[in-house]
């Protein structure tokens, strides 16, 4: 039997797995972090990543991601950080974002560079599922459609199709993508910074509108509260547990769509555990180029992102949009 | 007896008006995309989809809903590529209305934006021109740039412009 002194240097060392977290990884992350009681945001930047190319450069953006990852885990060998991430057993499911074309979706080297690591820390390639809503979406990404079950798998929602019921959380009463809630264990969030016409910013949150049957119904508001509504969807909340946000490439207006003459390059990753941390994180990076141009606020434009204090609210509970209660670290 | 004869020609006369009206209201199908190789080495490298104003968020999922406020009746797109290499897409979207497409044309333009003689009114970027004609606006978007793109999308503009 475990004596309280054993199960207080277990959960130290931060081996103790708690409640819904004990399913999946990043128990001892969360832990760690618990601990100074903040959210941990790491914001990673490589000002030379695109160099003179469109596209950033691949043993770049692997680099960054591994600063990223070990920032965020504290640990200096990229595998060792993905194993605080993943466990070895586990589907994982990375959803992308390609809703905005060839322009501004998840970068595929982002991507490519996450199934590296996700494989060398034990992950199945046959356990990889990579999605977004559609065969259009999949591909604007760069990717090339595979359903083959021993190999990393590339298909929509157009193809593995929605749950007959639908579930309801608030006002939201969704029909979830069966990717998510049949197939994956773990989700990764892979959402790419942009504007938004309607809800001002698009990230981590708002990429949960591609787990879901006929997301403009949740447009109304300036998608408030349907962002946090649908975020607080049993199955969207457990699963969903880690945000990569690419960053990389960017649209400061004009989104979701690609707008070349909006496009800017913050040539960084956002990641966190804190959905909400990191969506604030990611609205202050937009307002501050906003500024710089010398654009209006989200709020002057009629469209801030409410959303994010919605999900951090008492109802909500879906992480902290208040900065004194978030560890950033830039690095 | 005379009053019931008058009465029918009124009728005759009601429904040729209708159906005069009903023709001449209906829009000629146009196809505005430039075949393979009308333009320049343009080449058409897809298929056109085309979604109604109800579908328009299968494609573009929350920019539909400034369209669709415009009075956007459907929305056809098709990809091209330029000597084999530059990427581009364009989009044309069906108003309603001339007030329509202006409407969209002049919400969307930011201080950067370069007039030029397209239509009835249009704009250039680095990566992407943008007009309107009659009831139709183009958008023509390229997914890098590249020092021969500004006249390479305005020639492809052009030839999108001679077919509305």
């Amino acid at each position: 039997m475990e004596s309280r002194r054993d199960f207080l240097k277990t959960a130290a060392t931060g081996a103790l797995v708690l409640g819904s977290q004990s399913k999946l990884g990043l128990a001892a992350a969360l832990d760690q972090h618990a601990q100074i009681g903040k959210s941990k945001v790491v914001i990673a930047r490589d000002a030379s990543l695109h160099g003179t190319g469109a596209q950033p450069d691949e043993k770049r953006v692997q680099d960054l991601l591994d600063r990223a990852t070990a920032a965020y885990t504290d640990r200096d060998h990229p595998v060792e950080a993905w194993k605080r991430i993943v466990r070895a057993d586990k589907v994982v499911g990375l959803k992308v974002n390609g809703l905005g074309g060839k322009g501004v979706s998840t970068h595929l080297s982002l991507i490519l560079a996450i199934c590296e690591r996700l494989q060398q820390a034990g992950i199945k390639p046959g356990n990889i599922v990579i999605w977004d809503r559609n065969a259009r979406d999949l591909e604007a990404c760069g990717l090339t459609l595979n359903t083959d079950p021993s190999r990393i798998r590339v298909y929509g929602n157009d193809v593995a199709g929605y749950e007959e019921q639908s579930v309801t959380w608030g006002s939201t009463s969704v029909k979830l993508a069966k990717i998510l809630s049949r197939e994956c264990d773990m989700v990764i969030g892979l959402p790419i910074l942009k504007d938004h016409s309607m809800s001002g910013v698009t990230f981590a949150m708002k990429n949960m509108f591609g787990v879901v049957e006929r997301p403009q119904e949740l447009h109304g508001g300036g998608c408030n509260p349907g962002v946090a509504d649908i975020n607080c969807i049993p199955t969207i909340r457990d699963k969903v547990r880690f945000t990569i946000g690419d960053a990389m490439t960017s649209v400061y207006d004009g989104g979701p769509g690609f707008h070349p003459e909006r496009l800017w390059r913050p040539n960084a990753l956002i990641v966190g555990e804190d959905r909400v941390a990191v969506d604030h994180t990611a609205w202050q990076m937009l307002e501050r180029k906003r500024a710089e141009v010398g654009m209006p606020t989200f709020e002057a434009a009629g469209r801030p992102p409410r959303y994010i204090a919605t999900a951090a609210d008492a109802a909500h509970r879906l992480g902290t949009n208040d900065p004194q209660r978030m560890h950033l670290m830039e690095i | 007896m005379k009053y019931r004869s008058n009465w029918k020609w009124a009728v005759a006369a009601l429904v040729m008006v209708a159906t005069v009206a009903d023709m001449g209201c209906k829009k000629k199908a146009v196809d505005p995309f430039p075949a393979p190789g009308a333009v320049a080495d343009w080449q058409k490298t897809s298929e056109t989809r085309v979604f109604a104003a109800k579908d328009l968020w299968q494609y573009i999922d929350g920019d539909a809903e400034q369209y669709i406020s415009a009075g956007v009746v459907s929305t056809s797109t098709s990809d091209y590529k330029y000597k084999g290499e530059l990427e581009a897409t364009v989009d044309v979207y069906t108003m309603g209305d001339a007030a329509g497409a202006r409407k969209i044309l002049e919400s969307g333009q930011s201080s950067d934006a370069k007039v030029v003689q397209l239509g009835d009114a249009g704009v250039a970027y680095a990566q992407s021109v943008i007009f309107r004609k009659g009831p139709y606006l183009v958008r023509i978007v390229a997914f890098e740039s590249s020092p021969d793109a500004p006249q390479a999308l305005l020639a492809l503009a052009h030839g999108v412009e001679a077919k509305l």
